[in-house]
């Protein structure tokens, strides 16, 4: 092992062009990125800290929309006087992030680009493809109970541990960043990628490539919106399944919008396309939305120990979406 | 522990000052050093208690500008210009004990002790945020502290006691 490097950026396009060179990765809160020093899965050869740039970790929101800076912690977006109104998803998603202590220290940026917490990538003395491309799957025939029933490949079946990244897709959120080709917006879906056949590569962000922060568009649809964590026990653990969901409902008491992400399931947030087109058009009612969850795991991929996931995740659907129907408008 | 260790010797030394419990601190650490190690190896205040080193545990519980966190997940160097409150400065300075401390003496809130100062330091954040209101909210907002004995019951017995004086 490298003696460990530590540099710090004024700017953005520092830290973009450091670590542009092998080995070396920005650090935002740390809570990921200081296990994995600890645990050695993946160290990096040098620290590039950007808790100096100024203008990060703002967040405002007005009429149209909310912009939230990369660096804003956890916290900082709970305790947000305004976005919980706004956006309760994303709020409610946060609030069962983790621990108060982590949530102190972990932020908006890096909550997405966290690894995941698969076993076997986290254990660095067992095959993992995402860890060590050509290694091999351990997962496939191994602990699998916490696995991916959606989105996998032969190669990996690793879940995405984001709660917040499931609400931001669910919302349509924009990612804002900065790179060596200047400034880019784009949408939340197309920030992460599924395994596939390379998944080392948890994202889509180009070398040197930094997030800056978010935008989410305000709205009826946003403003009622829900996130439910179904997990093995009642705070700070990961999510088993989860479900971000969101209901525009007209005067006629019809459903003119619908979003549904999940997560806990999928190997990156996992937007439900033919469930939302179910929702359409039709009242809300208990018996609507357990058809319309029904179509949750089409497509999905139980292997071995995760088979009950296709049973709990249109479960988690179902629930989400009553819950949601109940509260005021 | 041996590998980290021969690591530690070749990281490039950096010096830091760290403002703990109002005092400025001069200490030279590595850009691997965590808060937990700077507090425990190169300041002597033991009292903050390294569990798992993972963030998982609490044990390590500190404020940093009056929240709080892992200290096991804040790099020293990280630390410096802020406000750092570990166990040892909760108390009067004269002996006297913080009443959330006083609470868990007279509610028995600790069997074994490892894990009492992360919870003591994360009671404290927690009643200071409000969210120490009802046993549930306790239980849920003192979640990221773990007590292997299982003296939870009486630790929310205590936090909700200093809780309850301050409402």
């Amino acid at each position: 092992m490298t003696a460990l490097g530590y540099r710090r950026a004024s700017s953005l396009e520092e830290a973009g062009g450091l670590i542009s060179a092998a080995g070396h990765e920005v650090i935002a809160g740390g809570t990921d990125l200081l296990q994995r020093l600890e645990e050695g899965v993946q160290p990096p050869d040098a620290l590039v800290d950007i808790a100096r740039v100024d203008g990060l970790d703002g967040m405002v929101v007005d009429e149209e929309q909310a912009t939230l800076g990369a660096m804003a912690t956890l916290e900082d977006a709970i305790r947000h006087p305004v976005l919980r109104a706004a956006f309760p998803a994303v709020v409610e998603a946060l609030e069962v992030t983790a621990s108060p202590q982590v949530r102190n220290l972990a932020t908006l940026g890096g909550n997405p680009l966290q690894k995941t917490r698969c076993p076997y990538f986290r254990d660095r003395t067992v095959p993992c493809n995402k860890r060590a491309p050509g290694s091999g799957c351990g997962a496939l025939e191994g602990r699998n109970r916490e696995t991916a029933i959606l989105g996998t490949s032969e190669h990996c079946i690793a879940t995405h541990a984001s709660d917040f990244a499931v609400a931001m897709t669910a919302l349509d959120a924009e990612v804002e960043t900065v790179g060596p080709a200047g400034g880019r917006r784009f949408p939340f879906g197309e920030l992460l990628r599924a395994p596939g056949t390379a998944p080392e590569r948890d994202h889509n962000l180009a070398p040197g490539e930094l997030i800056k922060g978010y935008r989410l568009r305000r709205g009826p649809l946003a403003a009622r919106s829900h996130y439910l964590k179904v997990r093995d026990r009642a705070e700070f653990a990961w999510a088993l399944c989860s479900a971000a969901v969101a209901l525009k409902i007209d005067r006629a008491g019809v459903i003119a919008e619908a979003r549904v992400a999940v997560g806990g399931v999928a190997t990156k947030p996992w937007r439900l396309p033919r469930v939302e087109a179910e929702l359409v058009d039709r009242e809300p009612s208990p018996g609507l939305f357990r058809e319309a969850a029904a179509r949750s795991v089409e497509g999905a991929v139980p292997r071995g120990d995760n088979g009950f996931k296709t049973t709990l995740l249109p479960r988690t659907v179902a629930r989400a979406l009553a819950e949601l129907a109940r509260r005021p408008a | 522990m041996a590998q980290k260790d021969d690591t530690a010797v070749r990281d490039e030394l950096q010096a830091v000052r760290l403002r703990v419990n109002g005092d400025e601190h001069a200490l030279t650490v590595t850009p691997r050093t965590t808060l937990l190690d700077a507090l425990r190896d190169g300041l002597r205040l033991t009292g903050t208690k390294k569990g798992c080193a993972l963030g998982q545990c609490g044990a390590c519980t500190v404020l940093l500008d009056d929240r709080r966190v892992n200290a096991c997940l804040v790099l020293a160097l990280r630390a410096e210009g802020r406000r750092i409150t570990t166990v040892e400065g909760l108390g009067d300075g004269k002996g006297g004990l913080h009443p959330l401390q006083r609470a868990f003496v007279d509610h028995d809130a600790l069997q074994c002790g490892y894990c009492t100062p992360g919870q003591i330091i994360s009671g404290v954040a927690c009643i200071a945020e409000g969210r120490a209101g009802s046993d549930a909210d306790v239980r849920r907002y003192m979640s990221g502290n773990l007590c292997r004995c299982g003296a939870y019951a009486n630790i929310v017995r205590a936090v909700r006691a200093v809780a309850e004086v301050g409402e």
